[in-house]
């Protein structure tokens, strides 16, 4: 029963960042008609934020430590950040530890930045040309944005601790008189994940921003010949995903340390976890993301690779093909969207 | 000639003649000077580069003429590799039985999975696609390759040991994929002035497979089967209310594409008996996109353009390194040197996939029509420039389909 | 502009007939003309280092190539001449191999044998290299290992730590400077047993895939040998990012050590996956929870960070390593790079020179020559301590380290810290041995490739 309900918590969480991108995903699909291949990317750039906030917040001078030898046996150098010399000691080290949260606000301004230039700079272009050439571009942009990555943070994973006050394990079953003990920051990632998730739902749902932009993705024209810059505010929902995509990366660095191809990692699986929610689905894309995080994590128990080995392997491929087959525009897709 | 047209059959010289001089115009620099690093015309890229070429006509089959873009028709290559190595591991090394056996395996295989997968299209066709090739990779790559079943050999790649079966093998046959006798590898070179040409014959085999793999693709964009093809992709629907079955024309079209994907497996483990799982993965498949795309979909001549350029650029830019870098701008002021040094090194070596996704996107944005439709307007520009009007025969070169 | 020494194949033969600007057609292919492959005919000699330069393992390739730079400098007599101060064998002068001076050319495994093969094959085909170093991967090793022993050139391995390598895989025309799964179970059974015990309950975690397989079958058996039970072994797909569905079973498993039979990104997202799930802190059969990863490097510890702490494993070589050979290589690497040599990087670098000295030895860069000067050869050095190289199954032969992430780092480089140097006898084995493809594996001959 215990490794059950872990395995559900588990799921839960990997279906959170698959949630979340593919959340992400679905808004650019569904607004601009555009499939973004440099979807990925973002989520690894958001990652990325966090890095360089952690860097930033290191910033050290360097003083020398006649007592100690560093590896050449020159006098060792201690680097000691400006912000401990600034706040003392304790606090200073205090806000390095806290600096994967605080990246959260610094990500946001980061990736509607990203998200404005990228829109504005090229996807703008490829709004009336194929699908494949869409795919194609921003393929091209995700490998032009890891490989730089790449050249100023190297390949290598990079440490990105949660704070010590995160870190560690708590005892989920207290509650209902079971021993299940899980990390406290994958519970903040999930918590974390839906507020964003129910924050993007209530804003569609409930402002008049919102309202119109569900009336632009169900008929952009009859929108546009109504005599609103819906082009504007597709720009704005262009924005707000690669900030989704962004901050679901940021909160990602303490469970796996970030590297630059992280993204291509996501990119494939949440691209399946769209088509099966259904192409231009918010919901299904949310639903998707849950259900194939669950299965996952089940195919990957012993008993289930006993029982068929091989499959923690294919289990997503395997589902996504069932799925398809038995309800063909996916879990909540609408007719004759990417069907031509 | 043979059944083409007039355009047809120039197009169809013209890719003879690249194929039969490519040691000669692939390598264009002297085998010393410190250009010689672009110089392509060594065995192994040519057979790559023809190789990928069959690869991506194959697939234009598909993408080029029906529109159902495929994400997973590397698993059909590495299907195709894996069949021609079993073929060298348990009866002989002659290339003849291992490819057509690779081709008939990827033509089954691609039966299998585009029955399934043609029942939708669009998008969830593509992740149909892309979800069995990934499968058929993951499994290869660790599953298949357990030792109570080791089919694939997994990581390591399939290969040939000594102490396998290979029933036809003789004593006097060379221990290398050969055809009759004539080993894959051999080479020979041949020197004019300070420059050197090889003659592979791993090389010409496959490039004459390649030539009668492009004519029949020619011919199969000129049928009434390519007609039919080109009817899916511009309006499927209409197609039904003719009275007219769309499915059994793009599955056809799938199994032959697949089978050209099997044909490249095949002819790559012919001139490399290795087969590496690494070869199913999704980027493989995108890799063929790519080709396809760049090269200009739906095109002949597209597709072989595409895979020349991205080999190209994998094989070549990535041996460049800094120390070669100094060597070319060793002319400037020492300062200098390492400034333009600085400047290019982020774009070569181990930066080439930064150079290879900007000149993507370049030729995305600017060139919708891949690199025929660059060789296009560059042919129309010259040709304004000599004072005709260009219009008349625009498509010579390139023969799009549509 | 003009480079003489990129490509310089033809060299002597070229400069025969420059001049007469006269179509002159060789008859014969390059091999026949040739006593073995490649066979350097200028005043120079091409070696080919093919590493990851692309891909996860990116930064490790660039570690290994800084490595055989330096090597090919101090070959050459240039910079401070390195560990041919302290290498024992002494027929290397400075002046390049055999007088001629050494060249290199690179290339990208991108970690994917075929590809791997690709840029081996491109080197060999057109810059005419005689010898082949570096990688990152076992798959990799063996697939180019093979490609060597076809076109008749030296293959020397780099980072490869599957037993089949030099086991079932063996060729002779390749060697290995890199030790395996098998000596790393040999060499922190004893240590394990030390620390935790002989009343341990292991749970192994292992990649998917051949290395993986080879390890866990390694350190199982050495684990067993001390007394310990094997609760279970799982295997995770090599894609995994997440490892938490794998790390939750433990937590209820009864086991109180977890093995992970990672490496690179898989080793460093499954450790902080096992810490974050407060393994460490657990309390199992009334004895503290252990994890144990066979395998380390320098860069997987700089990834898992904090993480790495108390977690015992083994390695190559690590650069605090005190003895003439490393200290020289520790200097010369650092004062030029700024950073200490990892063990891949020191791996790369003694193959260079054993190379080199080989061929200097054997009085020709003829690969059979080579071989034979390579097979059963004793040395010391080049930072390893005492060292051979088995002629039976070329698999080289020297102490093994036990390391431990450090509590204390005072620098980003000491991260981990030698715990004991398992002296090279307790790691040998016999070259038939059954996890090393048994009476069947053979060398083969060596192939000049004429």
């Amino acid at each position: 029963m215990d490794s059950i309900i872990l395995q559900i918590l588990n799921g839960l969480d990997k279906g959170s960042a698959y949630a979340l991108i593919a959340l992400g995903l679905t808004l650019i699909f569904g607004t601009l008609g555009v499939v973004n291949f440099a979807h990925g990317a973002l989520f690894m750039i958001g990652a990325f934020c966090a890095v360089t906030l952690q860097r930033i917040l290191n910033f050290s001078y360097e003083t020398i430590d006649e007592t100690k030898k560093d590896f050449l046996g020159n006098p060792l150098k201690v680097e000691t950040p400006y912000v401990e010399s600034w706040f003392g000691p304790e606090m200073g080290a205090g806000i390095i530890e806290w600096s994967v949260p605080l990246a959260i606000l610094f990500c946001i301004p980061v990736m509607i930045a990203v998200g404005f230039a990228m829109e504005r700079g090229l996807i703008k272009f490829f709004y009336k040309r194929t699908h494949a050439d869409q795919i194609l571009v921003t393929f091209g942009l995700a490998i032009v944005l890891q490989e730089i990555i790449k050249f100023y943070y190297g390949a290598n994973p990079i440490p990105t601790p949660a704070p010590d006050a995160l870190d560690g394990v708590i005892n989920m079953g207290a509650i209902i008189g079971m021993d299940i003990t899980y990390p406290i920051w994958r519970v903040v990632y999930f918590c974390f994940a839906a507020v964003i998730i129910l924050g993007i739902f209530a804003f569609l749902q409930f402002t008049t921003f919102g309202m119109v932009v569900r009336a632009g993705m169900a008929d952009r024209e009859t929108v546009g010949i109504l005599g609103i810059n819906i082009d504007r505010r597709f720009t704005i929902m262009f924005g707000i995903a690669a900030a989704v995509a962004g901050l679901a990366g940021v909160m990602y660095t303490p469970i796996n340390p970030p590297n630059y191809h992280m993204g291509m990692d996501f990119l494939v699986l949440s691209f399946v976890v769209v088509v099966v929610g259904g192409m231009g689905s918010l919901p299904g894309a949310v639903l998707a993301g849950f259900i194939l995080g669950i299965l996952e994590s089940f195919a990957s128990t012993a008993w289930a690779t006993s029982l068929l080995p091989g499959i923690n392997q294919v289990i997503i491929y395997l589902v996504a093909i069932i799925i398809l087959l038995t309800r063909p525009r996916g879990l909540m897709g609408r007719k004759g969207v990417m069907e031509e | 000639m043979l059944g083409l047209n007039k355009q047809d059959t120039s197009l169809f010289l013209i890719v003879v003649a690249m194929t039969v001089l490519a040691p000669f115009f692939l390598n264009p620099f002297p085998s010393e000077s410190s250009l010689a690093l672009f110089n392509a015309g060594y065995p192994d890229l040519m057979q790559r580069f023809v190789i990928f070429g069959i690869f991506a006509i194959g697939f234009n089959i598909l993408f080029g003429l029906t529109g159902y873009l495929s994400f997973g028709h590397a698993a059909f290559l590495g299907v195709g590799s894996y069949a021609a190595v079993w073929i060298f591991k348990l009866f002989t090394y002659n290339v003849i039985p291992a490819i057509v056996f690779s081709v008939i395996v990827a033509g089954a295989f691609a039966l299998f999975i585009g029955y399934i997968s043609l029942r939708r299209s669009g998008i969830y066709f593509s992740i149909l696609t892309l979800a069995f090739a990934q499968m058929s990779f993951a499994l290869a790559y660790s599953v298949l390759s357990n030792p109570n079943f080791n089919l694939t050999n997994g990581e390591t790649g399939l290969q040939v040991y000594g102490d396998d079966l290979q029933i036809f093998h003789r004593e006097n046959l060379p221990d290398f994929p050969h055809l009759f006798g004539l080993s894959m590898r051999a080479n020979y070179e041949l020197e004019i002035g300070s420059w050197l040409f090889n003659f592979s014959a791993g090389y010409y085999i496959c490039a004459i497979i390649m030539i009668a793999a492009f004519y029949l693709a020619v011919r199969i964009f000129r049928s009434p089967f390519g007609t039919m093809l080109r009817a899916v992709k511009s309006n499927q629907t209409r197609m039904y209310y003719t009275g007219l079955n769309a499915r059994p024309y793009t599955l056809a079209a799938f199994v032959v594409s697949g089978m050209y994907a099997g044909l490249a497996g095949g002819l790559m483990a012919a001139v490399d008996p290795l087969a590496g799982a690494e070869r199913m993965q999704w980027t493989a498949s995108g890799e063929v996109v790519l080709m396809t795309i760049l090269g200009g979909t739906g095109t002949l001549i597209g597709p072989i353009l595409g895979a020349g350029f991205i080999k190209y650029f994998e094989n070549i830019f990535s041996k460049i390194n800094d120390t070669i870098l100094h060597g070319w701008f060793a002319f400037l002021p020492e300062g200098l040197e390492n400034l333009m040094v600085a400047i290019v090194h982020p774009f070569i070596g181990k930066g080439w996939h930064l150079t290879l996704g900007i000149l993507f996107m370049l030729v995305i944005i600017f060139l919708p029509g891949g690199l025929v439709e660059g060789g296009q307007r560059i042919l129309n520009l010259l040709r304004r420039r000599n004072g005709q009007k260009s219009d008349a025969d625009k498509s010579a070169q390139s023969t799009p389909a549509e | 502009m003009s480079k003489q020494n990129l490509t310089r194949r033809g060299l002597l033969k070229t400069s025969a007939v420059a001049g007469a600007g006269l179509a002159v057609p060789t008859i014969f292919t390059a091999q026949s003309a040739a006593a073995y492959m490649n066979e350097p005919t200028g005043s120079t000699v091409t070696l080919g280092f093919n590493v990851p330069q692309t891909g996860p393992y990116a930064d490790e390739g660039a570690d290994e190539l800084l490595a055989q730079q330096l090597a090919v400098e101090h070959i050459n007599g240039e910079g401070d001449g390195g560990c041919l101060n302290t290498f024992t064998s002494k027929a290397l002068q400075g002046n390049g191999i055999l007088g001629k001076k050494v060249d290199f050319v690179t290339g990208d495994t991108q970690t994917k044998s075929d590809i791997a093969r690709a840029s081996a094959k491109s080197m060999i085909e057109k810059d005419g290299v005689i010898m082949v170093n570096g990688g990152s991967s076992s798959g990799v090793a063996v697939a180019v290992q093979s490609l060597c022993q076809e076109a008749g050139i030296i293959f020397m391995a780099g980072l490869t730590h599957s037993n089949d390598t030099t086991g079932k895989d063996r060729k002779a025309n390749g060697f290995r400077h890199f030790f395996n799964a098998y000596m790393s179970g040999a060499a922190l059974a004893p240590v394990l047993q030390n620390v935790y015990g002989n009343e341990r309950r292991a749970y192994h975690l292992t990649a998917d895939y051949n290395w993986g397989w080879t390890q866990e079958e390694s350190i199982v058996a050495y684990t067993e040998a001390i007394g310990w039970e094997t609760v279970n072994t799982v295997k995770t797909p090599l894609a995994s990012t997440d490892f938490s569905s794998y790390i939750a079973p433990v937590l209820n498993s009864g086991a109180d050590v977890l093995v992970l039979n990672h490496y690179g990104g898989n080793m460093v997202n499954s450790l902080t996956n096992a810490i974050q799930f407060g393994l460490l802190d657990k309390e199992v059969n009334g004895q503290n929870f252990a994890i144990v990863v066979p395998l380390y490097s320098e860069l997987m510890a700089t990834g898992a960070g904090e993480n790495i702490k108390g977690v015992y494993g083994s390695m190559n070589y690590n650069w605090q390593l005190d003895n003439e050979g490393s200290k020289t290589f520790v200097q010369s690497f650092g004062e030029k790079f700024g950073k200490p040599p990892s063990n891949s990087a020191q791996t790369c670098y003694a193959q260079v020179l054993l190379y080199a000295d080989a061929c200097e030895r054997a009085g020709t860069f003829n690969p059979c020559g080579v071989v034979e000067a390579l097979e059963g050869f004793e040395f010391d050095g080049l930072g390893n301590g005492p060292t051979l190289y088995r002629a039976e199954d070329h698999q080289c032969f020297k102490d093994v380290l036990v390391v431990r992430g450090a509590e204390n780092p005072t620098s980003a480089y000491d991260t981990l810290e030698i715990v004991d140097i398992t002296p090279r006898a307790q790691v040998e084995y016999v070259p038939n041995h059954p996890m090393f493809g048994g009476d069947e594996a053979s060398l083969g001959t060596c192939n000049p490739g004429v």
